[in-house]
Protein backbone atom coordinates (compact mmCIF):
# COMPACT_ATOMS: atom_id res chain seq x y z
CA UNK A 1 0.00 0.00 0.00
CA UNK A 2 1.70 3.59 -0.56
CA UNK A 3 0.02 6.52 0.76
CA UNK A 4 -0.97 9.39 -1.16
CA UNK A 5 -0.83 13.55 -1.00
CA UNK A 6 -4.84 13.02 -1.01
CA UNK A 7 -4.28 10.20 1.87
CA UNK A 8 -2.79 12.79 4.19
CA UNK A 9 -4.73 15.99 3.31
CA UNK A 10 -7.96 13.88 3.86
CA UNK A 11 -6.39 12.78 7.39
CA UNK A 12 -5.50 15.93 8.19
CA UNK A 13 -8.87 17.62 7.14
CA UNK A 14 -10.16 14.51 9.38
CA UNK A 15 -7.92 15.39 12.54
CA UNK A 16 -8.89 19.45 11.75
CA UNK A 17 -5.62 20.64 11.33
CA UNK A 18 -4.43 22.98 8.57
CA UNK A 19 -1.82 21.25 6.38
CA UNK A 20 -0.25 23.48 3.25
CA UNK A 21 1.43 21.67 -0.03
CA UNK A 22 4.42 21.76 1.20
CA UNK A 23 3.84 20.30 4.66
CA UNK A 24 2.11 17.84 3.06
CA UNK A 25 4.73 16.86 0.86
CA UNK A 26 7.24 16.66 3.90
CA UNK A 27 4.54 14.58 6.50
CA UNK A 28 4.00 12.09 3.53
CA UNK A 29 7.90 11.02 2.98
CA UNK A 30 8.11 10.60 7.16
CA UNK A 31 4.76 8.33 6.80
CA UNK A 32 5.11 6.51 4.39
CA UNK A 33 8.51 5.41 6.66
CA UNK A 34 6.57 5.14 9.77
CA UNK A 35 3.66 2.52 7.67
CA UNK A 36 6.08 0.72 5.88
CA UNK A 37 7.07 -0.54 9.55
CA UNK A 38 3.92 -0.77 10.61
CA UNK A 39 3.13 -3.04 7.28
CA UNK A 40 4.52 -6.00 9.19
CA UNK A 41 2.38 -6.26 10.98
CA UNK A 42 0.18 -7.72 7.96
CA UNK A 43 2.46 -10.66 7.72
CA UNK A 44 1.06 -12.70 11.00
CA UNK A 45 -1.95 -15.07 10.57
CA UNK A 46 -4.31 -13.04 13.24
CA UNK A 47 -7.57 -15.28 12.63
CA UNK A 48 -9.65 -16.39 15.47
CA UNK A 49 -7.89 -13.86 17.81
CA UNK A 50 -9.80 -11.86 19.73
CA UNK A 51 -8.93 -8.22 19.74
CA UNK A 52 -7.45 -7.16 23.13
CA UNK A 53 -8.37 -3.52 23.62
CA UNK A 54 -7.28 -3.01 27.19
CA UNK A 55 -4.43 -4.58 29.79
CA UNK A 56 -6.92 -6.02 32.42
CA UNK A 57 -10.48 -7.36 31.10
CA UNK A 58 -12.25 -5.18 33.25
CA UNK A 59 -16.25 -4.68 33.65
CA UNK A 60 -16.82 -0.92 33.97
CA UNK A 61 -18.05 0.19 37.65
CA UNK A 62 -21.65 1.81 37.89
CA UNK A 63 -22.48 4.26 40.47
CA UNK A 64 -25.48 5.84 41.82
CA UNK A 65 -27.25 8.32 39.57
CA UNK A 66 -26.42 11.36 41.86
CA UNK A 67 -24.64 14.71 41.14
CA UNK A 68 -21.22 14.90 42.23
CA UNK A 69 -19.37 17.80 40.62
CA UNK A 70 -20.09 21.12 42.32
CA UNK A 71 -20.58 24.25 39.97
CA UNK A 72 -16.88 25.20 38.98
CA UNK A 73 -17.98 27.10 35.78
CA UNK A 74 -16.13 30.20 36.48
CA UNK A 75 -12.78 28.57 37.52
CA UNK A 76 -13.13 26.12 34.25
CA UNK A 77 -14.13 29.62 32.02
CA UNK A 78 -10.93 31.20 33.55
CA UNK A 79 -8.46 29.25 31.31
CA UNK A 80 -11.03 29.79 27.86
CA UNK A 81 -9.51 31.54 24.73
CA UNK A 82 -12.68 33.88 24.49
CA UNK A 83 -16.04 33.83 26.62
CA UNK A 84 -19.17 36.26 27.32
CA UNK A 85 -21.95 36.16 29.53
CA UNK A 86 -20.70 32.31 30.63
CA UNK A 87 -20.54 30.79 27.40
CA UNK A 88 -18.02 30.20 25.45
CA UNK A 89 -17.44 32.11 21.92
CA UNK A 90 -17.03 30.75 18.89
CA UNK A 91 -17.31 32.19 15.02
CA UNK A 92 -20.60 31.90 13.70
CA UNK A 93 -21.83 28.89 12.55
CA UNK A 94 -25.41 29.49 11.98
CA UNK A 95 -26.54 32.70 9.97
CA UNK B 1 22.07 17.54 51.71
CA UNK B 2 20.76 17.48 48.30
CA UNK B 3 22.46 14.91 47.75
CA UNK B 4 20.72 11.85 50.21
CA UNK B 5 17.91 9.68 48.51
CA UNK B 6 14.61 10.21 49.58
CA UNK B 7 14.98 7.83 52.79
CA UNK B 8 17.71 9.11 53.83
CA UNK B 9 15.92 12.57 53.64
CA UNK B 10 12.82 11.22 55.70
CA UNK B 11 15.05 10.15 58.19
CA UNK B 12 16.99 13.43 58.56
CA UNK B 13 13.41 15.33 58.90
CA UNK B 14 12.39 13.43 61.27
CA UNK B 15 15.43 13.62 63.65
CA UNK B 16 15.28 17.58 63.29
CA UNK B 17 18.62 17.51 61.37
CA UNK B 18 16.99 19.75 58.95
CA UNK B 19 13.41 21.70 58.32
CA UNK B 20 11.66 21.07 54.53
CA UNK B 21 12.63 24.49 54.35
CA UNK B 22 15.58 24.45 54.60
CA UNK B 23 15.86 21.40 52.32
CA UNK B 24 13.72 22.90 49.66
CA UNK B 25 15.76 26.01 49.56
CA UNK B 26 19.05 24.07 48.89
CA UNK B 27 16.80 22.44 46.32
CA UNK B 28 15.91 25.32 44.73
CA UNK B 29 19.44 27.15 44.77
CA UNK B 30 20.36 24.31 42.99
CA UNK B 31 17.93 24.35 40.33
CA UNK B 32 18.14 28.02 39.87
CA UNK B 33 21.99 27.40 39.18
CA UNK B 34 21.81 24.18 36.78
CA UNK B 35 18.62 24.90 35.39
CA UNK B 36 19.40 27.23 32.42
CA UNK B 37 21.90 24.93 31.73
CA UNK B 38 19.60 21.72 31.45
CA UNK B 39 16.25 22.68 30.72
CA UNK B 40 14.59 19.84 33.41
CA UNK B 41 11.92 22.54 34.92
CA UNK B 42 9.20 23.81 33.23
CA UNK B 43 7.96 25.46 35.90
CA UNK B 44 9.85 26.59 39.40
CA UNK B 45 7.30 28.76 41.75
CA UNK B 46 9.83 29.03 44.68
CA UNK B 47 6.88 31.08 46.95
CA UNK B 48 4.35 28.18 46.08
CA UNK B 49 7.18 25.75 47.03
CA UNK B 50 8.29 27.48 50.25
CA UNK B 51 5.10 27.90 51.70
CA UNK B 52 4.25 23.99 51.19
CA UNK B 53 7.41 23.85 52.79
CA UNK B 54 6.27 25.92 55.61
CA UNK B 55 3.10 24.04 56.07
CA UNK B 56 5.31 20.77 56.10
CA UNK B 57 7.47 21.77 58.55
CA UNK B 58 4.19 23.06 60.82
CA UNK B 59 2.90 19.51 60.22
CA UNK B 60 5.82 18.12 61.30
CA UNK B 61 5.62 20.32 64.83
CA UNK B 62 2.12 18.98 65.67
CA UNK B 63 3.72 15.58 65.20
CA UNK B 64 1.37 14.43 62.20
CA UNK B 65 4.11 13.45 60.08
CA UNK B 66 4.04 10.38 57.37
CA UNK B 67 7.73 9.08 56.31
CA UNK B 68 7.74 11.65 53.47
CA UNK B 69 6.44 14.85 55.09
CA UNK B 70 8.66 17.73 53.86
CA UNK B 71 10.62 15.59 51.19
CA UNK B 72 10.56 17.78 48.04
CA UNK B 73 10.15 16.26 44.84
CA UNK B 74 9.21 17.47 40.89
CA UNK B 75 6.01 16.51 39.00
CA UNK B 76 6.74 16.02 35.09
CA UNK B 77 4.35 18.98 33.69
CA UNK B 78 1.71 16.50 32.19
CA UNK B 79 0.23 16.37 36.10
CA UNK B 80 -2.70 18.92 36.31
CA UNK B 81 -1.53 20.44 39.79
CA UNK B 82 -3.94 23.28 40.86
CA UNK B 83 -2.94 26.91 40.10
CA UNK B 84 0.45 25.51 38.50
CA UNK B 85 1.11 26.04 34.69
CA UNK B 86 0.44 22.75 33.17
CA UNK B 87 1.38 23.00 29.69
CA UNK B 88 2.54 19.08 29.00
CA UNK B 89 5.53 20.05 26.90
CA UNK B 90 3.15 22.28 24.23
CA UNK B 91 2.42 25.45 22.93
CA UNK B 92 -1.38 24.39 22.61
CA UNK B 93 -1.12 24.58 27.03
CA UNK B 94 1.41 27.03 27.07
CA UNK B 95 -0.69 29.45 29.47
CA UNK B 96 -3.39 26.97 30.59
CA UNK B 97 -3.02 26.71 34.26
CA UNK B 98 -4.77 24.04 36.00
CA UNK B 99 -7.63 24.12 37.77
CA UNK B 100 -7.98 21.10 39.75
CA UNK B 101 -5.02 18.45 40.53
CA UNK B 102 -4.23 15.48 39.67
CA UNK B 103 -5.46 12.03 42.07
CA UNK B 104 -1.13 11.66 42.14
CA UNK B 105 -0.97 15.18 42.80
CA UNK B 106 -3.37 15.09 45.44
CA UNK B 107 -2.00 11.87 46.87
CA UNK B 108 1.74 13.56 47.01
CA UNK B 109 0.16 16.90 48.89
CA UNK B 110 -1.79 14.92 51.07
CA UNK B 111 1.67 13.01 52.16
CA UNK B 112 3.18 16.29 53.20
CA UNK B 113 5.42 16.03 49.95
CA UNK B 114 6.41 19.35 48.60
CA UNK B 115 6.17 20.43 44.85
CA UNK B 116 9.48 21.53 43.34
CA UNK B 117 8.40 22.37 39.91
CA UNK B 118 6.87 21.10 37.23
CA UNK B 119 9.75 19.09 34.53
CA UNK B 120 10.00 19.39 30.84
CA UNK B 121 8.60 16.22 28.57
CA UNK B 122 8.17 15.66 25.26
CA UNK B 123 5.46 17.04 23.95
CA UNK B 124 2.40 15.04 25.16
CA UNK B 125 4.52 12.60 25.69
CA UNK B 126 5.16 11.76 22.63
CA UNK B 127 9.00 11.16 22.09
CA UNK B 128 11.89 9.21 23.15
CA UNK B 129 14.29 12.07 23.20
CA UNK B 130 12.51 15.20 25.08
CA UNK B 131 13.30 17.32 21.64
CA UNK B 132 9.46 17.58 20.74
CA UNK B 133 8.72 19.76 24.00
CA UNK B 134 7.75 23.24 22.96
CA UNK B 135 10.10 24.60 25.95
CA UNK B 136 13.29 23.41 24.20
CA UNK B 137 15.20 20.08 24.64
CA UNK B 138 16.77 18.78 28.19
CA UNK B 139 20.25 18.05 28.15
CA UNK B 140 21.44 15.19 29.84
CA UNK B 141 23.26 16.13 33.08
CA UNK B 142 25.98 13.03 32.14
CA UNK B 143 26.74 14.20 28.63
CA UNK B 144 25.33 17.88 27.79
CA UNK B 145 25.29 16.90 24.20
CA UNK B 146 23.35 14.08 24.26
CA UNK B 147 19.36 13.36 25.11
CA UNK B 148 18.46 12.48 28.21
CA UNK B 149 15.29 10.25 27.12
CA UNK B 150 11.90 10.61 26.92
CA UNK B 151 9.19 11.27 27.14
CA UNK B 152 9.83 12.33 31.37
CA UNK B 153 13.14 13.43 30.23
CA UNK B 154 12.64 16.30 32.60
CA UNK B 155 12.27 14.37 35.70
CA UNK B 156 14.97 11.60 35.11
CA UNK B 157 17.21 14.84 34.35
CA UNK B 158 16.66 16.40 37.44
CA UNK B 159 17.14 13.51 39.68
CA UNK B 160 20.28 12.56 37.84
CA UNK B 161 21.68 16.35 38.35
CA UNK B 162 20.18 16.02 42.19
CA UNK B 163 17.50 18.88 41.53
CA UNK B 164 14.80 16.55 43.35
CA UNK B 165 15.56 13.47 45.13
CA UNK B 166 12.60 12.02 43.23
CA UNK B 167 9.84 12.86 40.81
CA UNK B 168 6.71 11.22 38.84
CA UNK B 169 7.07 10.48 35.53
CA UNK B 170 4.53 8.54 32.99
CA UNK B 171 5.17 5.34 30.71
CA UNK B 172 3.16 5.03 27.52
CA UNK B 173 5.79 3.20 25.75
CA UNK B 174 8.95 3.28 28.25
CA UNK B 175 8.64 7.21 29.02
CA UNK B 176 9.65 6.16 32.55
CA UNK B 177 12.10 3.75 32.44
CA UNK B 178 13.81 4.54 29.06
CA UNK B 179 15.14 8.23 30.22
CA UNK B 180 15.55 6.57 33.21
CA UNK B 181 18.19 4.32 31.98
CA UNK B 182 19.85 7.40 29.83
CA UNK B 183 20.58 9.19 32.77
CA UNK B 184 21.49 6.42 35.25
CA UNK B 185 18.44 6.30 37.59
CA UNK B 186 16.15 4.37 38.66
CA UNK B 187 12.01 4.19 37.46
CA UNK B 188 9.26 2.27 37.60
CA UNK B 189 5.77 1.55 35.40
CA UNK B 190 3.47 0.00 37.78
CA UNK B 191 1.30 -2.30 36.78
CA UNK B 192 -1.85 -0.84 34.76
CA UNK B 193 -4.17 0.42 37.12
CA UNK B 194 -2.19 0.59 40.00
CA UNK B 195 -2.09 4.31 39.63
CA UNK B 196 -4.79 6.69 38.88
CA UNK B 197 -4.52 8.74 35.52
CA UNK B 198 -7.47 11.52 36.81
CA UNK B 199 -5.84 14.73 36.23
CA UNK B 200 -3.17 12.83 34.19
CA UNK B 201 -3.42 14.59 30.26
CA UNK B 202 -4.03 11.82 28.07
CA UNK B 203 -2.04 10.60 25.59
CA UNK B 204 -2.98 6.94 25.13
CA UNK B 205 -5.39 5.83 28.11
CA UNK B 206 -5.13 1.90 27.49
CA UNK B 207 -1.23 2.23 28.02
CA UNK B 208 -0.49 5.27 29.84
CA UNK B 209 0.50 4.75 33.39
CA UNK B 210 1.94 7.15 35.95
CA UNK B 211 5.14 5.79 38.25
CA UNK B 212 7.72 7.30 40.61
CA UNK B 213 11.59 8.16 39.37
CA UNK B 214 14.26 8.44 41.90
CA UNK B 215 18.06 6.49 43.19
CA UNK B 216 16.90 3.54 44.29
CA UNK B 217 14.81 1.02 44.51
CA UNK B 218 13.75 1.50 48.24
CA UNK B 219 12.79 5.09 47.25
CA UNK B 220 10.65 3.95 44.32
CA UNK B 221 8.95 1.95 46.52
CA UNK B 222 8.44 4.98 49.08
CA UNK B 223 6.94 7.00 46.56
CA UNK B 224 5.08 4.35 44.79
CA UNK B 225 3.86 3.65 48.02
CA UNK B 226 1.97 7.05 48.19
CA UNK B 227 1.30 7.41 44.93
CA UNK B 228 -1.13 4.19 44.02
CA UNK B 229 -4.57 3.42 45.48
CA UNK B 230 -7.85 3.62 43.84
CA UNK B 231 -9.50 6.41 42.62
CA UNK B 232 -13.45 6.36 41.83
CA UNK B 233 -12.47 9.27 38.77
CA UNK B 234 -10.56 6.90 36.95
CA UNK B 235 -12.50 4.42 35.36
CA UNK B 236 -9.32 2.34 35.19
CA UNK B 237 -8.55 2.47 38.43
CA UNK B 238 -7.98 -1.00 40.40
CA UNK B 239 -9.97 -1.61 43.49
CA UNK B 240 -7.15 -3.65 45.54
CA UNK B 241 -6.36 -3.62 49.28
CA UNK B 242 -3.83 -0.67 50.13
CA UNK B 243 0.04 -2.60 50.16
CA UNK B 244 3.25 -1.44 51.42
CA UNK B 245 5.26 -1.83 48.42
CA UNK B 246 8.70 -1.92 50.46
CA UNK B 247 7.37 -5.25 52.77
CA UNK B 248 9.82 -7.68 50.90
CA UNK B 249 12.79 -5.56 49.85
CA UNK B 250 15.02 -7.79 52.15
CA UNK B 251 14.04 -11.01 51.18
CA UNK B 252 16.75 -13.75 49.81
CA UNK B 253 17.37 -14.10 46.28
CA UNK B 254 18.09 -17.52 46.66
CA UNK B 255 16.44 -19.57 43.94
CA UNK B 256 15.21 -16.42 41.97
CA UNK B 257 14.01 -17.72 38.45
CA UNK B 258 15.15 -14.91 35.99
CA UNK B 259 14.13 -15.45 32.49
CA UNK B 260 15.96 -13.80 29.72
CA UNK B 261 14.32 -13.52 26.30
CA UNK B 262 16.46 -14.65 23.45
CA UNK B 263 14.86 -11.43 21.48
CA UNK B 264 16.12 -9.09 23.50
CA UNK B 265 19.88 -9.94 23.12
CA UNK B 266 19.69 -9.65 19.30
CA UNK B 267 20.48 -7.94 16.63
CA UNK B 268 20.46 -3.89 17.27
CA UNK B 269 21.90 -4.14 20.55
CA UNK B 270 25.12 -2.35 21.13
CA UNK B 271 27.79 -4.44 22.72
CA UNK B 272 28.48 -2.10 25.64
CA UNK B 273 24.96 -2.62 26.90
CA UNK B 274 24.77 -5.94 26.54
CA UNK B 275 28.02 -6.37 28.06
CA UNK B 276 26.40 -4.33 31.14
CA UNK B 277 23.69 -6.13 31.06
CA UNK B 278 25.07 -9.83 30.92
CA UNK B 279 27.42 -8.90 34.05
CA UNK B 280 24.39 -7.30 36.00
CA UNK B 281 23.11 -11.06 35.22
CA UNK B 282 26.46 -12.67 36.33
CA UNK B 283 25.88 -10.53 40.10
CA UNK B 284 22.48 -12.17 40.24
CA UNK B 285 23.60 -15.46 40.13
CA UNK B 286 26.17 -15.03 42.14
CA UNK B 287 23.36 -13.79 44.78
CA UNK B 288 21.43 -17.36 44.20
CA UNK B 289 19.62 -16.90 41.13
CA UNK B 290 19.10 -19.16 38.32
CA UNK B 291 18.84 -18.25 34.66
CA UNK B 292 16.32 -19.36 32.36
CA UNK B 293 16.19 -19.08 28.37
CA UNK B 294 13.06 -18.19 27.27
CA UNK B 295 11.73 -16.39 24.19
CA UNK B 296 8.94 -14.02 23.25
CA UNK B 297 8.04 -14.72 20.17
CA UNK B 298 6.02 -11.58 18.57
CA UNK B 299 8.40 -9.36 20.68
CA UNK B 300 8.97 -7.62 16.94
CA UNK B 301 5.48 -6.91 16.53
CA UNK B 302 5.31 -4.60 19.39
CA UNK B 303 6.79 -1.62 17.64
CA UNK B 304 4.25 -1.34 14.76
CA UNK B 305 1.70 -2.70 16.91
CA UNK B 306 2.45 0.25 19.18
CA UNK B 307 2.56 2.70 16.73
CA UNK B 308 -1.04 1.89 15.50
CA UNK B 309 -2.46 2.04 18.84
CA UNK B 310 -1.23 4.59 20.77
CA UNK B 311 -1.65 7.43 17.73
CA UNK B 312 -5.26 6.18 17.54
CA UNK B 313 -5.87 6.87 21.26
CA UNK B 314 -4.08 9.96 20.86
CA UNK B 315 -5.58 11.24 17.79
CA UNK B 316 -8.94 10.69 20.07
CA UNK B 317 -8.01 11.98 23.05
CA UNK B 318 -6.65 15.04 21.37
CA UNK B 319 -9.51 15.77 19.69
CA UNK B 320 -10.42 18.15 23.00
CA UNK B 321 -7.39 20.43 21.92
CA UNK B 322 -9.78 22.45 19.42
CA UNK B 323 -9.41 26.00 21.09
CA UNK B 324 -12.71 26.73 21.76
CA UNK B 325 -12.58 25.86 26.14
CA UNK B 326 -8.89 26.10 26.88
CA UNK B 327 -5.35 26.13 24.99
CA UNK B 328 -4.35 27.52 21.59
CA UNK B 329 -6.76 29.50 19.73
CA UNK B 330 -5.31 30.82 16.46
CA UNK B 331 -5.24 34.89 16.09
CA UNK B 332 -7.01 34.82 12.98
CA UNK B 333 -9.42 32.47 10.81
CA UNK B 334 -12.40 33.05 8.65
CA UNK B 335 -14.96 30.61 10.30
CA UNK B 336 -16.07 27.42 12.70
CA UNK B 337 -13.85 25.30 10.71
CA UNK B 338 -10.52 27.38 10.03
CA UNK B 339 -10.21 28.17 13.78
CA UNK B 340 -10.29 24.53 14.44
CA UNK B 341 -7.53 23.83 11.84
CA UNK B 342 -5.53 26.79 12.25
CA UNK B 343 -5.86 26.52 16.20
CA UNK B 344 -4.35 23.02 15.90
CA UNK B 345 -2.08 23.22 13.41
CA UNK B 346 0.03 26.42 15.37
CA UNK B 347 -0.45 24.20 18.83
CA UNK B 348 0.84 21.28 17.96
CA UNK B 349 4.35 20.35 17.30
CA UNK B 350 5.83 18.20 14.32
CA UNK B 351 5.63 14.82 16.04
CA UNK B 352 2.16 15.32 17.97
CA UNK B 353 0.32 15.96 14.18
CA UNK B 354 2.58 13.02 12.84
CA UNK B 355 0.98 10.81 15.06
CA UNK B 356 -2.57 12.34 14.95
CA UNK B 357 -2.36 11.54 11.24
CA UNK B 358 -1.48 8.27 12.19
CA UNK B 359 -3.88 7.74 14.35
CA UNK B 360 -6.80 9.27 12.07
CA UNK B 361 -5.70 7.36 9.33
CA UNK B 362 -5.94 3.95 10.57
CA UNK B 363 -8.90 4.66 12.26
CA UNK B 364 -10.82 6.38 9.42
CA UNK B 365 -13.07 4.33 7.02
CA UNK B 366 -11.85 1.65 4.70
CA UNK B 367 -8.60 0.86 6.77
CA UNK B 368 -9.92 -0.04 10.61
CA UNK B 369 -9.84 -3.58 10.30
CA UNK B 370 -6.91 -3.68 8.67
CA UNK B 371 -4.71 -1.51 11.26
CA UNK B 372 -6.44 -0.94 14.17
CA UNK B 373 -8.57 -4.70 14.38
CA UNK B 374 -5.22 -6.38 13.38
CA UNK B 375 -3.10 -4.30 15.45
CA UNK B 376 -5.21 -5.03 18.41
CA UNK B 377 -5.56 -8.59 17.68
CA UNK B 378 -1.68 -8.67 17.77
CA UNK B 379 -1.41 -7.02 21.19
CA UNK B 380 -3.33 -9.99 22.75
CA UNK B 381 -0.70 -12.09 21.21
CA UNK B 382 2.13 -10.16 22.81
CA UNK B 383 0.61 -9.97 26.04
CA UNK B 384 0.08 -14.26 25.59
CA UNK B 385 3.81 -14.19 25.10
CA UNK B 386 4.54 -12.92 28.56
CA UNK B 387 1.93 -15.47 30.28
CA UNK B 388 3.78 -18.60 28.58
CA UNK B 389 6.94 -16.83 30.04
CA UNK B 390 6.09 -16.77 33.64
CA UNK B 391 5.31 -19.85 33.71
CA UNK B 392 9.31 -20.75 33.76
CA UNK B 393 10.50 -17.38 35.51
CA UNK B 394 9.62 -15.12 38.49
CA UNK B 395 11.10 -11.95 36.74
CA UNK B 396 11.98 -10.74 33.21
CA UNK B 397 15.66 -9.32 32.65
CA UNK B 398 17.10 -7.47 29.86
CA UNK B 399 18.08 -4.09 28.61
CA UNK B 400 16.26 -1.03 28.65
CA UNK B 401 16.74 0.69 25.60
CA UNK B 402 19.49 -0.69 22.80
CA UNK B 403 21.62 1.89 23.03
CA UNK B 404 22.73 4.21 25.77
CA UNK B 405 22.05 7.95 25.63
CA UNK B 406 22.46 9.46 21.90
CA UNK B 407 23.49 12.93 20.80
CA UNK B 408 20.59 15.63 20.66
CA UNK B 409 19.61 16.13 16.70
CA UNK B 410 20.99 12.23 15.99
CA UNK B 411 17.37 10.78 15.63
CA UNK B 412 15.22 13.75 15.00
CA UNK B 413 14.93 13.02 10.98
CA UNK B 414 13.23 10.06 11.28
CA UNK B 415 11.16 9.30 13.37
CA UNK B 416 11.11 5.30 12.71
CA UNK B 417 14.77 5.48 14.07
CA UNK B 418 13.46 6.97 17.06
CA UNK B 419 10.75 4.83 17.72
CA UNK B 420 12.78 1.84 17.78
CA UNK B 421 14.75 3.26 20.81
CA UNK B 422 11.60 1.69 22.87
CA UNK B 423 11.85 -1.58 20.95
CA UNK B 424 12.63 -3.09 24.64
CA UNK B 425 9.64 -1.05 26.86
CA UNK B 426 7.05 -0.88 24.46
CA UNK B 427 5.52 -4.76 25.08
CA UNK B 428 5.85 -4.53 28.31
CA UNK B 429 2.84 -1.44 28.35
CA UNK B 430 0.79 -3.74 25.74
CA UNK B 431 0.45 -6.31 27.90
CA UNK B 432 -0.13 -4.13 31.12
CA UNK B 433 2.56 -5.12 32.83
CA UNK B 434 4.87 -3.53 35.52
CA UNK B 435 8.89 -2.88 34.85
CA UNK B 436 11.36 -1.32 35.59
CA UNK B 437 14.83 0.41 34.99
CA UNK B 438 17.23 0.45 37.38
CA UNK B 439 21.47 1.60 36.31
CA UNK B 440 23.98 -1.47 35.93
CA UNK B 441 26.87 0.25 34.20
CA UNK B 442 28.36 2.56 31.88
CA UNK B 443 29.20 2.36 28.41
CA UNK B 444 32.66 3.34 26.60
CA UNK B 445 31.67 6.99 26.70
CA UNK B 446 31.24 7.08 30.34
CA UNK B 447 27.15 7.51 29.90
CA UNK B 448 24.97 5.23 32.06
CA UNK B 449 23.32 1.70 31.23
CA UNK B 450 19.40 0.81 32.44
CA UNK B 451 19.01 -3.08 33.21
CA UNK B 452 15.52 -3.69 32.48
CA UNK B 453 13.16 -5.85 34.93
CA UNK B 454 9.61 -6.81 34.16
CA UNK B 455 7.56 -8.51 36.83
CA UNK B 456 3.99 -9.88 36.57
CA UNK B 457 1.01 -8.66 37.44
CA UNK B 458 0.99 -6.91 40.53
CA UNK B 459 4.40 -8.12 41.59
CA UNK B 460 5.77 -4.63 42.14
CA UNK B 461 6.71 -5.62 45.43
CA UNK B 462 8.87 -8.28 43.79
CA UNK B 463 10.34 -6.28 41.95
CA UNK B 464 11.56 -4.07 44.09
CA UNK B 465 12.88 -6.79 46.23
CA UNK B 466 14.91 -8.01 43.55
CA UNK B 467 16.41 -4.35 42.55
CA UNK B 468 17.42 -3.57 45.69
CA UNK B 469 19.33 -6.77 46.59
CA UNK B 470 20.90 -6.07 43.42
CA UNK B 471 21.91 -2.56 44.58
CA UNK B 472 22.93 -3.95 48.01
CA UNK B 473 26.10 -5.70 46.01
CA UNK B 474 26.53 -2.88 43.64
CA UNK B 475 27.11 0.68 43.61
CA UNK B 476 26.17 1.75 39.49
CA UNK B 477 22.99 3.69 41.26
CA UNK B 478 25.09 5.92 44.01
CA UNK B 479 27.37 7.14 40.73
CA UNK B 480 26.64 11.00 39.95
CA UNK B 481 27.68 12.59 36.71
CA UNK B 482 30.56 15.07 37.46
CA UNK B 483 30.71 18.13 38.89
CA UNK B 484 27.27 17.44 40.08
CA UNK B 485 26.88 16.48 44.24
Amino acid sequence: MALTLDDVQRAAHLARIAVDDAEAGATLVQLTRVFGMIEQMQAVDVSGIEPMSHAQDLALRLRPDVVTEADQRDRFQAVAPEVEAGLYLVPKVIE
Amino acid sequence: MSNATLKELSVQLAAGACSSVELSRDFINKINNLNKVLGCFITVDTERTLAQAKSADAQRAAGRAGPLTGVPLAHKDIFCAKNWLTTCGSRMLANFVAPYDAHVVERCDAAGMVTLGKTNMDEFAMGSSNETSYFGPVRNPWNRDVVPGGSSGGSAAAVAARLAPAATGTDTGGSIRQPAALTGICGLKPTYGVVSRYGMIAFASSLDQAGPMARSAEDLGMLLNVMAGHDPRDSTSLERPAEDYNRSLEKPLLGLRIGLPREFFAAGLTPDVQRAVEAAVAEYKKLGATVVDISLPNMELSVPVYYVLAPAEASSNLSRFDGVRYGHRAAEYTDLMDMYKRSRAEGFGAEVKRRILIGTYVLSHGYYDAYYIRAQKLRRLIAGDFVQAFKQCDVIMGPTSPTTAFKLGEKSADPVQMYLSDIYTIAVNLAGLPGMSIPCGFDGGGLPVGLQIIGNYFDEAGMLNVAHQYQLVTDWHQHAPKGIA
